[in-house]
C-alpha cells in the first residue's frame, strides 16, 4: 500500500499556502520519494552511529571583542514594512 | 567577438600571463567577456544579472595594479557569481521570486577575498531556484540553455556559472555544490568543475540549502584555473565556524609533478545500468589513458553507494526545510498580506517559492516530524556513517577514485521535469562526496556519439587536494579535450 501522508498537516507544520492542486500532485509525488527513500532502512542497522556531519568541529570560539557590524538602516533596508526603526508585521497575538 | 582567438575563450592562466607581458588589459579581457555576453546571452540565459559599471571600474583598477607589479594571479580576470553567493549592493535573488528584490548588505568571503585581489565581477549566474536542482529549469527566472546544444539543459544547480564558462561569457565562475550543483553542470556543459573539501572554502554570505552538505565551488576550463581560483578563496574564515583551520595556500604547487605510481581506484558500481554507453566509453578510454601515464589502476567499490541517494534526498531536504524557515516576510524578500502573521507568512511563502522547493519542504518537514525523525533523518545519518567507512576502506587502497561524474550526457530541457526520481538520479555518482565531506572535480572526458562532452570524476580523500588536482590535471593534458560548444565554434 502506498504511503499515505497527511499534506495538509505537513503544509501547515511548514506554513506553506498549497493549491489543490499542488496538494494534490505532492501527496503522490512525497509517497513515491519516501517509499524510495525508506531503503536506507535495509543497511541502517541499531550498531551504525549517525553522522551529522561528515567533518566535526566543536566548541568553535573566538575572541570576545567587539568588531564592526551591520547598522540597523543597513538591516532594515530589505525589509518589507518598517515603522520607528522596527520590522513591521501583521497582529500576532488576538486583541480581548 | 566569436572566434576561436577571443581573449574570453582563454583559460584565466594564460590571460594572466599575457597580462603580466603587457600584451593585453584588463579593460580589454572584460571587453571581450562583455561581447560574448552580448552575442550569446539572450540565448543562452546565463546571467540574471549584469555588473558592467562595476566591472569597468574594477579592471580598470587591476591594470593599475598589473601595472605596478603588485598583481595577484586573480586580478583582471573577468567572473560570475552563482546567485546564491552575496554581493553587497547587488541583488542576489538565488533564482527565487522570494528573493527578488533582496540586495544583501554584505559580500560572500569568496568574492571579498577576490575583489581584493582584483578580480572583476562580470554579473549574478542564473541557477535552480535554492540550488534545488539537476537541470537549471527550477528558476524562478527561465532555464538556462547549454551551449552545446541550446535545447539541452546545461545541469545544475550551478548551470549558469557552468554555461557561462562554456560558452566563453566568463573566463571562470563560482558555483555551490550540495549534491553534485557543480560537477554536474561542469559535466554537461564541457568544463571543469571543482568541489573541494567541506569546509575548505568559506560559506559567509552563502544563502544556505543544507548546511551539513553546502560547499563551495569553481567552475574553469582547465584544472589549473581551479588550483588557482582556489587558491584566491580557500583557507579559514573567522567568519564561518564550519570552516577548516587550513591555511590559504597555492595549489598550483607540484601541479606538474608525475603521477607515476600512484594508486587509482575504478568504482565499480559506477559503471552498471543507467550509465549511457557513451558515457561509459569515454571514462573507460580516460582510465586507459591513466594507465599509461603510469598510474597502478584497480578496481575499487563503494558497497553503499546505492543508499547514498536515498539517504540525501532525506538529509539535504531536511536541512533545507529548517533553513529555508527564515523566508517569512518579515526581515527580507516578498511579503503577501494576511489577516494575522501565520496567515501572511504562510501565503508569502506559498507565493513565493517554486515548485521543486515547496517538493523538497514538505518533504523535510515530513522527514522531521514527530514520529517519523527515527525513521528517516535518523536512519539517512546511519548510511551517512556507512558511505565515509566505504570512502575509508577505499582510499587504504587508492590515492583517487574515478567514476563518471553523471550517468549521462546533457539531456533536453522538459525531457525530466515531470519525473522527480528520474531527475535526482543525475547526482547518483556525486552525491556520496558530499555525504563523507571529500573533494572530487569533473572534468571533461570525451563527446559522446552525438558530440556533448562527458564528464569523469575524480574523488580523493579529506583535504587531499593537491593529489586530487595533480591527477587531473594530468589527465586533462593527456586525454587533450578541445571541442567547443557550437554555439560558439562557428
Amino acid at each position: 500500500m502506498p504511503l499515505q501522508i497527511d499534506i495538509e498537516h505537513v503544509a501547515r507544520l511548514a506554513r506553506l499556502a498549497l493549491t489543490d492542486h499542488e496538494k494534490e500532485r505532492l501527496r503522490e509525488q512525497l509517497g513515491v520519494i519516501l517509499e524510495n527513500a525508506a531503503k536506507v532502512s535495509e543497511v541502517a542497522t541499531d550498531d551504525v552511529p549517525p553522522t551529522a556531519y561528515a567533518i566535526p568541529r566543536s566548541n568553535v570560539l573566538r575572541a570576545d571583542e567587539i568588531t564592526p557590524s551591520l547598522t540597523s538602516e543597513q538591516v532594515l533596508a530589505n525589509a518589507p514594512e518598517v515603522e520607528s526603526d522596527r520590522f513591521k508585521v501583521p497582529r500576532v497575538v488576538e486583541v480581548e | 567577438m566569436i572566434g576561436p582567438t577571443a581573449p574570453c575563450d582563454l583559460t584565466a592562466s594564460e590571460l594572466g600571463t599575457k597580462l603580466r607581458a603587457g600584451e593585453i588589459s584588463a579593460v580589454e579581457i572584460l571587453d571581450s567577456c562583455r561581447s560574448r555576453i552580448d552575442a550569446v546571452d539572450e540565448r543562452v540565459h546565463a546571467f540574471l544579472a549584469r555588473t558592467d559599471d562595476l566591472a569597468r571600474e574594477q579592471a580598470k583598477a587591476a591594470d593599475a595594479r598589473i601595472a605596478a607589479g603588485d598583481a595577484p594571479g586573480v586580478a583582471g580576470i573577468p567572473l560570475a557569481l552563482k546567485d546564491v553567493l552575496s554581493t553587497a549592493g547587488v541583488t542576489t535573488t538565488c533564482g527565487s521570486k522570494i528573493l527578488e528584490t533582496y540586495v544583501p548588505p554584505y559580500d560572500c568571503t569568496p568574492w571579498e577575498r577576490l575583489r581584493a585581489d582584483g578580480g572583476v565581477l562580470l554579473g549574478k549566474t542564473n541557477c535552480d531556484e535554492f540550488a534545488m536542482g539537476s537541470s537549471n529549469e527550477n528558476s524562478a527566472f527561465g532555464p538556462v540553455h547549454n551551449p552545446w546544444g541550446l535545447d539541452l539543459v546545461p545541469g545544475g544547480s550551478s548551470g549558469g556559472s557552468a554555461a557561462a564558462v562554456a560558452a566563453g561569457e566568463a573566463v571562470w565562475a563560482l558555483g555551490t555544490d550540495t549534491g553534485g550543483s557543480v560537477r554536474q553542470p561542469a559535466s554537461l556543459s564541457g568544463v571543469v568543475g571543482l568541489k573541494p573539501t567541506y569546509g575548505l572554502i568559506s560559506r559567509y554570505g552563502l544563502i544556505a540549502f543544507a548546511s551539513s552538505l553546502d560547499t563551495v565551488g569553481t567552475l574553469t576550463r582547465s584544472v589549473r584555473d581551479a588550483a588557482l581560483l582556489l587558491s584566491a578563496i580557500g583557507g579559514k574564515d573567522p567568519m564561518d565556524a564550519t570552516s577548516l583551520d587550513e591555511p590559504r595556500r597555492d595549489y598550483t604547487e607540484g601541479l606538474e609533478s608525475e603521477i607515476s605510481g600512484l594508486r587509482v581506484g575504478v568504482v565499480r558500481e559506477a559503471f552498471g545500468e543507467g550509465v549511457e554507453p557513451g558515457v561509459r566509453n569515454s571514462v573507460r578510454h580516460a582510465v586507459d589513458e591513466l594507465a599509461n601515464l603510469g598510474a597502478q589502476v584497480g578496481e575499487a567499490s563503494l558497497p553503499h553507494a546505492d543508499y547514498a541517494l536515498s539517504a540525501y534526498y532525506l538529509i539535504a531536504p531536511s536541512e533545507a526545510s529548517s533553513n529555508l524557515a527564515r523566508y517569512d516576510g518579515v526581515r527580507y524578500g516578498l511579503r503577501v498580506d494576511g489577516a494575522d502573521s501565520v496567515e501572511m507568512m504562510t501565503r508569502t511563502r506559498g507565493a513565493g517559492f517554486g515548485g521543486e522547493v515547496k517538493r523538497r519542504i514538505m518533504l523535510g518537514t515530513y522527514a522531521l516530524s514527530a514520529g517519523y525523525y527515527e525513521a528517516y533523518y535518523g536512519q539517512a545519518q546511519k548510511v551517512r556513517t556507512l558511505i565515509i567507512r566505504d570512502y575509508e576502506a577505499a582510499f587504504e587502497a587508492f590515492d583517487v577514485l574515478v567514476s563518471p561524474t553523471s550517468p549521462t550526457t546533457a539531456f533536453p530541457i522538459g525531457a525530466k521535469i515531470d519525473d522527480p526520481l528520474a531527475m535526482y538520479l543525475n547526482d547518483v555518482f556525486t552525491i556520496p562526496a558530499n555525504l563523507s565531506g571529500v573533494p572530487a572535480i569533473s572534468i571533461p572526458s570525451g563527446v559522446d556519439a552525438g558530440g556533448l562532452p562527458v564528464g569523469l570524476q575524480l574523488t580523493a580523500p579529506v583535504l587531499a587536494e593537491p593529489t586530487l588536482l595533480r591527477v587531473a590535471n594530468a589527465l586533462e593534458a593527456a586525454l587533450g579535450f578541445d571541442a567547443r560548444p557550437e554555439l560558439i565554434a562557428a
